[in-house]
């Protein structure tokens, strides 16, 4: 495991100074109590990260030790063959699923602009504006989401079908905005909340409209939080699966959810190529994610602005 | 610059409650006008109103001679200063003042000019390139009425802007402040809970309860002559002692036979309270001519005075303030008697001044 025990030792050490009894005493008993805790770390980390390291294995692994029993864990030859097969096709052209990455990409990020731009607004309009009834429109919005996608994706199948947006990106893009857009209001909201409406009013007297001074001071104030909200929005969007099962059913519009779960249900499974494209698949989440993290954390303390 | 007109001024938030109650106010072109009063009792409400910041329920404001209403807080011409001060986090000290003037569109020769005009007078030079984080409190508060004088408005509003000052720089700022008015002229509104401030500070002080105002007055008016009990038990510190009496044989009599100085015209069978301040009260020996008896509950020696609480009978105890140089011992026997000029005469149902 790559958890280094150091860190957690230190991490230790800092809980000891804040505590107030007497620091030597409380470190000799605290540096056993780390052992402790950094065995049962281990462990629980080990069991969690088996399936992603297992899905890593595979998918440099030959399909001849992909099935091989007992399991090869070390002694295997490593290929990248899958990887190749997730872009590339056998006649040399773009594969299915590397087409379907790309139409994640699509309706994954425009359905994230779009939430974000009608959600941002909204919040602030609903943190910043006396409206009425304005708990119960909230919880309207809110309830949008309480639904499971099942149940409503047949609702959803049958307009789609009358307006001709089956097997289009754009039909999917509205489908994930409108449940992004209501998240992003709530949460937005809460950021829009900690931002002092002192400095709006202080812009408006000096001169500037409502609207421009929410987007000259409140708008730069809330990156952060903009950054956190799109994230998660993001990974919904792209992680997504009913909604995409059933109004695609073109591979030239289908996204990599049910495009990957597609692989699996042939005859044979070629579970290299599975595993690689699992693998590409999250990558992307990961890599943003690890990106904005510094916003995704500055987001989450954003609270502590002194008023 | 401009006076402020306020006529019957009346605010009912969504959720019903009154905040302010049919106010009136005439504040002088020119003039530092003071609104006190308690947390809660709509000093702010009133002065966003004011700012076009909250539209009121009802009533007029006029800034100058123009109705103003329907107008946006852009088009009224003011500054204000809140009390969590409202730099912009993300702009320099400098930025912060030169902002007011780019959003008129100033040629920028003309907005250095005076951005070095007002950081001058407000001592920022030091302070300029710095953000708001990278301040403290007392100056970030300066940085903030630069930020107001900048433009040169009609009126300044200050919404309790010393609150989060340490006492000293407190002190030091309502000075300046003061300062600063009478050099500028600008009519000014400051509110503020804090009487020595608004004492100190106010040409004239509207004293603010529940939404409505008890009483306008210059800062010795308001003293002398607190129009309502609750005027009287909010100005001074310690307050007016308030005293329940009766008139008897033409005098004003309180318990233990304290008398008191009776103000003409009053008539009889009703029930008073008597306002007297701590320094119209004289501590003696006992049996001194003229004084009641009473007894020394606690003493309060402040260094350049001693508050003495005595008991002389009645249902509240008396603060007296005497002199450094008096002392009497916890629970002594000692004369009490009034020494003062005539003293306010409040009924006791309507809590009215009434004579
Ligand atoms: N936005 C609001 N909605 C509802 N009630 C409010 C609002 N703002 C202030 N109030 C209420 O109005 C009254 C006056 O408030 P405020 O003007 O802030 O008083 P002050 O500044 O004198 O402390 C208080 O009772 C307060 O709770
Ligand atoms: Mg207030």
């Amino acid at each position: 495991m790559t958890i280094s025990s150091d860190r957690l030792v230190k991490a230790g050490a800092v809980t000891d100074t804040v505590a107030d009894n007497p620091l030597p005493r409380r470190r000799r008993r605290g540096r056993g109590r780390n052992i402790v805790e950094v065995t049962l770390l281990t462990v629980v980390a080990a069991a969690m990260l088996f399936p992603v390291l297992w899905i890593l294995e595979t998918s440099i692994k030959e399909n001849r030790d992909v099935y091989a029993v007992p399991a090869k864990f070390f002694d295997f030859k490593v290929t990248f063959a899958h990887y190749k097969d997730v872009f590339f096709a056998s006649d040399g052209g773009a594969s299915d699923v590397s087409r379907s990455f790309l139409n994640s990409i699509l309706v994954a990020g425009g359905s994230t602009v779009l939430a974000t731009l009608f959600g941002v607004p909204a919040a602030w309009a609903y943190s910043r504006f006396p409206l009425r009834a304005k708990k119960d429109q909230l919880f309207f919005i809110l309830s949008t989401r309480f639904m499971p996608p099942v149940v409503i994706v047949i609702p959803v199948f049958l307009m789609y079908r009358e307006l001709g947006l089956i097997n289009t990106h754009i039909g999917l893009i509205l489908v994930y905005a409108a449940f992004n857009v209501s998240f992003t209001i709530w949460m937005m909201k809460g950021f829009v909340d900690e931002v002092p409406a002192e400095y709006e009013e202080a812009a408006m007297l000096d001169g500037y409209t409502r609207l421009q001074a929410f987007r000259r001071f409140t708008l730069p104030l809330l990156v952060p939080g903009i950054a956190a909200t799109a994230v998660f929005a993001l990974i919904f969007s792209w992680n997504e699966f009913v909604f995409a099962i059933f109004l695609t059913t073109s591979q030239d519009v289908r996204t990599a959810p049910p495009a990957i779960a597609g692989l699996i249900g042939g005859t044979t499974v070629d579970w290299g190529l599975v595993a690689a494209c699992a693998v590409v698949f999250a990558i992307p989440v990961l890599v943003f994610a690890f990106l904005v993290r510094k916003h995704l954390v500055a987001g989450v303390t954003l609270g502590a602005v002194r008023r | 610059m401009a006076g402020i007109e306020v006529t019957t001024l009346h605010k009912r938030y969504p959720d019903g409650t009154v905040a302010v109650d049919r106010v009136d106010l005439s504040i002088g072109d020119g003039e530092l006008f003071v609104m006190l009063g308690p947390s809660g009792c709509g000093k702010t409400t009133t002065l966003r109103a004011i700012a076009g910041l909250e539209r009121q329920t009802s009533g007029d404001i006029r800034i100058g001679s123009t109705l103003v209403n329907d107008l946006p807080p852009a088009e009224r011409d003011i500054a204000m200063v809140f009390q969590f001060y409202a730099l912009y986090p993300h702009l320099t000290t400098r930025d912060n003042l030169a902002f007011p003037l780019r959003a008129e569109k100033m040629p920028e020769s003309q907005v250095r000019e005076r951005v070095d005009e007002a950081a001058r007078m407000m001592q920022l030079g030091p302070l300029l390139d710095r953000r708001p984080r990278r301040l403290s409190g007392g100056e970030q508060q300066r940085v903030a009425l630069a930020r107001a004088l900048v433009r040169r408005p009609r009126a300044f509003l200050m919404d309790e802007p010393l609150t989060n000052l340490d006492a000293e720089l407190r002190a030091d700022m309502r000075t300046e402040i003061k300062h600063l008015q009478a050099q500028l002229g600008t009519t000014m509104v400051f509110v503020t809970h804090d009487q020595v401030e608004a004492m100190s500070l106010g040409h004239r002080i509207a004293i603010l309860n529940k939404g409505r105002v008890e009483q306008i007055g210059t800062p010795l008016e308001v003293y002398d002559r607190p129009a309502s009990l609750f005027c009287a038990s909010f100005i001074g510190s310690p307050p007016m002692n308030l005293i329940d009496v009766e008139i008897a044989d033409g005098a004003l009599r309180g318990a233990g036979g304290l008398l008191l100085p009776p103000p003409p015209g009053l008539s009889r069978d009703r029930t008073l309270i008597a306002g007297v301040r701590p320094e119209a009260l004289e501590v003696t020996e006992p049996g001194a001519e003229g004084a009641i008896p009473a007894r020394v509950v606690s003493a309060e020696a402040l260094g350049d005075e001693i508050i003495y609480v005595l008991d002389h009978g009645g249902a509240r105890d008396v603060r007296v303030r005497t002199a450094p140089t008096v002392r009497y011992d916890l629970d002594a026997p000692v004369g009490l008697r009034h020494s003062g000029v005539m003293t306010p005469v409040y009924d006791a149902s309507t809590e009215e001044l009434v004579a």
